[in-house]
């Protein structure tokens, strides 16, 4: 079952100059995919305007069977797509506690105080000090705070948009560890990602995404060896798969 | 130096406070510096004014002094009216202006310059509606109570110290204990943000607005209530809650509460020392002291 589709989507900041280009793929329920590209391909601004974030100027975005283009993100949110930034991704100047007060107020008020005991217990780091500034949480610890917080509200599809950006490899090892939870417990999960070493042993598929447009939609056994990845990357493999 | 300076001081600082309560909230939530906002209080006091005008014409009995005030119940029933007046304004100029600048992504410059021109034009309609000649609640005589070590206060100045104290209070639950406080928060620091975590933003900034002109209305209303209204009040008065929300930092409600009476004082004992001619440099000269030496104020953070 289709989990999240988009189909020909053109996105950015000026009509005129769209950075996302026609961008069509699907996503199956509880799949894994990796969004890859060299610098400035489109693939923060892409998944920005899937999550509303950015304008859509053409094409269509749907969340399961429901046409959910351009909606407002806190619109998308209540239908059940979650969505982490790269950076700035949680409250600094709130506590951990009010970061996930404020997710948990989309559920039925009885179920709030359960959920957020779910996250703390999937989260330990956070359980340990709720009542802190989430300002005062390690590189890895917000990371983990932001998907506690998506996590929250049982998204059908959480997307992540560089959750390895900034982190010392060891961070890396401990938020992809965590992803990998995520992913095994059922979610569906779109990540965009600089780190193809680690988004590789995540995802079992991959887009690639060169200069707005996707250059390669396949199985991430294709990727493993890097030569594909090269060409793809350096712009050698004119091939683009028609949108 | 005459201890009476202290009471003249917390009045006038409680009026100042309120109003940059709303000023304060306005300029971390929707990032402007909003000139509106000092007419806001004249219109609240006009709008209580012009609603208590129809409450005593229709019972007139409203209109008789409540022992030891100088105003009957009908002014705090005509004061529900003229916040719920107060707030469609605001509401209404942010659909017709504000709103429509947010959703064009216009500069904040642009929206300053704006609410520049929104400023003349209310304090104009004002004057044009009600004319420039001040107006009264009352024309009720007080005699101010000894209070002890030599200071003197009226009941409705007692009243408008208390009432102040116990909106700040409320406020300051409201923010920091509420959801709704919690996602005005939340969008202050990072509205794309707040967005993401579900926090419907476009009603975050309605609450902003409703709850700014509601104070905005009391703070008139108390001007109006212990001096005169005048189309011109909020004007007069707005260097003083800049200079209140800058010293207490952006955002913090207890900053800009903190920061009218520390400029409610100031002005007070400026009267004494330097003399009354120089009261309204005295907010400037805080302003520049707090932009110079410490620009996120008493309660601000760095960079917000």
């Amino acid at each position: 079952m289709t989990a999240l589709a988009v189909a020909g989507l053109h996105a950015g900041y000026d009509p005129d100059l769209p950075i996302v280009k026609g961008v069509s793929f699907e996503v199956t329920r509880g799949e894994a995919v990796c969004i890859l590209g060299p610098n400035g391909a489109g693939k923060s601004t892409m998944i920005k305007a899937i999550a509303g974030l950015v304008p859509c100027f053409g094409g269509q975005v749907r969340l399961g069977q429901t046409d959910v283009t351009g909606l407002a993100p806190h619109v998308l949110v209540r239908g059940g797509m979650g969505f982490v930034p790269q950076t700035e991704n949680i409250f600094t100047r709130l506590t951990i506690l009010e970061n996930l007060q404020i997710a948990a107020q989309l559920l039925p008020k009885p179920e709030r105080a359960d959920r957020i005991g779910a996250m703390l217990d999937m989260f330990p780091d956070l359980a340990a000090r709720p009542g802190e500034l989430a300002g005062a949480l390690s590189g890895g610890q917000r990371q983990m705070l932001a998907a506690a917080r998506a996590l929250l509200t049982e998204p059908q599809v959480l997307m992540l948009d560089e959750p390895s950006a900034g982190l010392s490899p060891k961070l890396v090892g401990q938020v992809f560890d965590t992803l990998r939870r995520i992913s095994e417990a059922g979610v569906t999960l779109v990540l965009v990602e600089q780190n193809v070493r680690a988004a590789l042993t995540l995802t079992s598929r991959a887009l690639v995404l060169v200069d707005g447009k996707l250059a390669h939609d396949g199985t991430t056994d294709a990727l493993h060896d890097g030569k594909l990845l090269g060409e793809l990357f350096l712009g050698h493999r004119a091939t683009e798969i028609a949108t | 130096m005459n201890p009476q300076a202290i009471i003249d001081g917390l009045i006038a600082g409680s009026t100042i406070g309120l109003g940059a309560i709303g000023l304060t909230l306005t300029y971390s939530i929707l990032r402007f510096a909003n000139f509106t906002h000092g007419d806001f209080l004249a219109w609240g006091a006009y709008l209580t004014l012009t609603v208590a005008g129809i409450l005593g014409g229709l019972a007139a009995g409203l209109g008789a002094p409540v022992y030891p005030f100088s105003f009957g119940w009908g002014l705090p029933l005509a004061m529900f009216g003229g916040v719920a007046l107060t707030v469609a304004l605001t509401l209404g100029l942010d659909r017709i202006l504000f709103g429509k600048l947010r959703a064009r992504g216009a500069d904040a410059i642009i929206i300053v310059m704006a609410s520049f021109g929104a400023s003349m034009a209310l304090r104009s309609l004002l004057e044009f509606i009600f004319t420039a000649k001040p107006a009264y609640f009352t024309k009720a005589l007080q005699i101010a109570k000894p209070l002890g070590l030599g200071m003197r206060a009226t009941p409705d100045q007692l009243l408008v110290i208390g009432l102040t104290a116990a909106l700040v209070v409320a406020l300051h639950l409201l923010v920091t204990r509420s959801a709704t406080g919690r996602a005005m928060r939340a969008v202050s620091e990072n509205p794309s943000l707040a967005g993401v975590y579900g926090v419907n933003v476009d009603n975050v900034i309605r609450v902003t607005w409703i709850i700014g002109a509601g104070l905005a209305c009391i703070a008139g209303v108390m001007a109006g209530l212990l001096v005169q209204i005048r189309p011109y009040m909020g004007f007069d008065l707005l260097l003083p809650l800049f200079s209140a929300a800058i010293l207490g930092g952006i955002g913090s409600i207890p900053g800009a509460m903190l920061g009218g009476l520390i400029i409610g004082l100031a002005e007070a004992f400026a009267v004494q020392i330097v003399g009354a001619e120089w009261r309204a440099a005295i907010s400037f000269v805080i302003l520049v002291l707090v932009l110079m030496l410490r620009p996120q104020g008493l309660f601000g953070q760095k960079g917000a």
